[in-house]
């Protein structure tokens, strides 16, 4: 198996770097940004899973990660359950959500921005619901009574938060990386590339498509958990809206979807641009968005591989200069 | 082990296969050969499952298997290779065998040592962290057949692995493809190469417009009239014989 380049070691060096940042500069706008950007991170990873691996853009990934945050919300204060297993639930009903959706749409065939549409519409369509219903707090949103402490899941400051969701990404950055070194990530790729050859070669597309749906709706649950674990409050347009699934989609493009480090390294450069706009340029609300698309168009013109695979170009020269050493040696 | 009777397809008020039958017994290498717009693809994408006879049956080791998924089939042990090569364009040749490889190996280490094994065989080993799409039409060419190779199919369908290829590269391809037999995979190929078809198979089909015309072994057929005229056109075969009966010989 391809050894890490020195451009992934580079990656993962400032990301660690980054991650630590909180921690060593600390102040409250910086650990409030750095618990956002985290938490989107883990948004991404989730994205990664059927966006980057299987080449399935979705366009409503907030369908996941809001099921995930609604379930466990209505199972605290409905049934008054314990919060780490309303969180198990929560995160079990987005991988639910992530098999109905791709189980329904890939049964008819669905690609490309058919499939993206349809995952578009699930999100909307759960959107109304939850601003409909009493049972989902309707207009108002669902609150959480604070009550800090582990046993209920909750946190007394954002330090403690940042690293639950710290915790949170690295485990969602290992079940990434278990994937897309198994046979069932082998199977996304090909499938991914060309779904006819990946049946000739005895690949069952739709289950493989179904179960990326399955990972990617349960990593993107526990991100919807997360953030109402750390907020306390959700209502319709933060869980379901398309800002989420904008966002989830964002990270892995810049980062370089496919890759295992991109959809982290591309969330935490859009944050940090997103950020220096804010502070540079002021207030109009939604500003970061538009400097979002900015560097999304940028990184399609120049870099259609993402971040990482500017990352992986550090790695050519140096190969080939030592391939070419070791064959003169031969 | 594979049985093909009365295989008809049509596409809208096309006829591309009428009533066509095929019998593949174990161990052998069994060409389909015909002119352009025989069918002979058609056929093909029948016997893989990856379109639905309007009639006949397909039996494959036994089981019915036409109409049957492509991957379904795949994993019966019977794997085509596309004669547009499909290569999974963004990973490297190892990588695109050892997608093959996982379909009986679920460890990702075994499917990597044993794609490096597979290409090795068709004499892709130096080419092995190359990526696909850097690959030239006669790599891309191997490639096609090492993927198809590496699900170890008990029947490997080669659709025109020679097509596009210099005399030099099919020379070089036609021992692969005894090799590979000789291995213990049967084989049925579709071809146009007739140096290749000559010189492998030891017994042929010749589709024409659909349907079956002739079947024997590549000695008789290219002495068999009609097969000439589906080729050359109407009278050709007399053509021929009062003009270059050493037109033949190199048969």
């Amino acid at each position: 198996m391809r050894r890490l380049g020195p451009g992934e070691g580079v990656v993962g060096i400032l990301l660690a770097l980054a991650a630590i940042s909180p921690f060593v500069l600390p102040s409250q706008a910086w650990i409030g940004f750095a618990v956002n950007a985290v938490l989107i991170s883990v948004l991404s990873i989730a994205w990664n899973v059927t966006g980057g691996f299987c080449g399935q853009m979705s366009f409503g990934h907030a369908a996941l990660y809001g099921t995930g945050a609604y379930a466990a919300a209505m199972l605290q204060l409905r049934l008054g359950l314990n919060p780490y297993l309303a969180g198990i639930v929560g995160i079990a009903a987005g991988a639910a959500m992530g098999g109905f959706i791709g189980a329904l749409a890939f049964r008819y065939g669905l690609r490309g921005s058919y499939f993206a549409l349809v995952t578009l519409a699930f999100a909307e369509v759960l959107r109304i619901l939850a601003s409909s219903f009493e049972i989902t707090g309707a207009g108002s949103g669902l609150t959480l009574p604070f009550r800090p402490g582990l046993a209920n899941l909750q946190f007394p400051d954002r330090y403690a938060a940042y690293v639950f969701v710290l915790i949170l990404c690295i485990l969602a950055l290992a079940v990434s990386a278990a994937v897309k070194g198994s046979r069932l990530g082998s199977n996304m790729v090909a499938v991914r590339e060309n779904e006819e050859a990946a049946g000739a070669i005895g690949i069952d597309a739709f289950r493989v498509k179904v179960v990326a749906m399955i990972i990617s709706g349960a990593i993107a649950g526990a991100a919807g958990v997360a953030y109402l674990q750390i907020q306390l409050f959700i209502d319709a347009p933060i869980a379901y809206g398309s800002l989420i699934s904008v966002e989830a989609l964002l990270g892995p493009i810049i980062g370089g979807a496919g890759t295992l480090l991109g959809p982290v390294v591309g969330t935490v450069v859009l944050h940090i641009v997103g950020e220096v706009v804010k502070t540079g340029v002021g207030g109009a609300p939604g500003l970061n968005l538009v400097f979002y698309g900015i560097v999304l168009l940028l990184i399609l013109r120049f870099l259609p591989n993402g971040l990482m695979g500017l990352a992986g170009n550090l790695r050519w020269p140096a190969r080939t200069a030592s391939a070419a050493r070791s064959a003169e040696a031969r | 082990m594979l049985s093909a009777r009365g295989i008809t397809k049509r596409f809208g008020g096309l006829l591309a296969v009428s009533d066509a039958s095929i019998e593949v017994a174990e161990g052998k290498i069994v060409a389909v050969i015909g002119p352009n717009g025989a069918g002979k693809t058609t056929l093909f994408a029948i016997m893989a499952g990856f379109l639905r006879p309007n009639a006949g049956t397909v039996t494959f080791r036994g089981a019915r298997i036409d109409g049957m998924a492509p991957h379904r089939i795949c994993r019966l042990g019977l794997t085509r290779t596309f004669q547009i090569v499909q290569p999974f364009a963004g990973l490297t040749v190892r990588e695109n065998i050892a997608c093959g490889a996982h379909l009986h190996h679920a460890k990702r280490a075994d499917a990597l040592a044993r794609a490096a094994e597979i290409a090795a065989q068709v004499g892709m080993e130096r080419m092995l962290d190359q990526p696909a799409q850097d690959l030239t039409v006669a790599g891309r060419k191997r490639l096609e057949l090492a993927r198809a190779l590496a699900t170890e199919p008990k029947l490997l369908l080669l659709d025109e692995v020679m097509a596009g290829l210099i005399p030099s590269e099919v020379a070089e391809i036609i021992p692969t493809i005894r090799r590979i037999r000789d291995s213990g995979v049967t084989i049925l190929l579709i071809e146009h190469v007739m140096q290749a078809v000559m010189s492998l198979s030891e017994e042929a089909y010749v589709l024409n417009q659909g349907r079956i015309i002739a079947h024997g072994t590549p000695q008789q057929l290219v002495r068999d009239p009609q097969v000439i005229e589906a080729y050359l056109g109407h009278g050709a075969a007399e053509r021929l014989h009062a003009g270059h009966p050493g037109a033949q010989a190199h048969a």
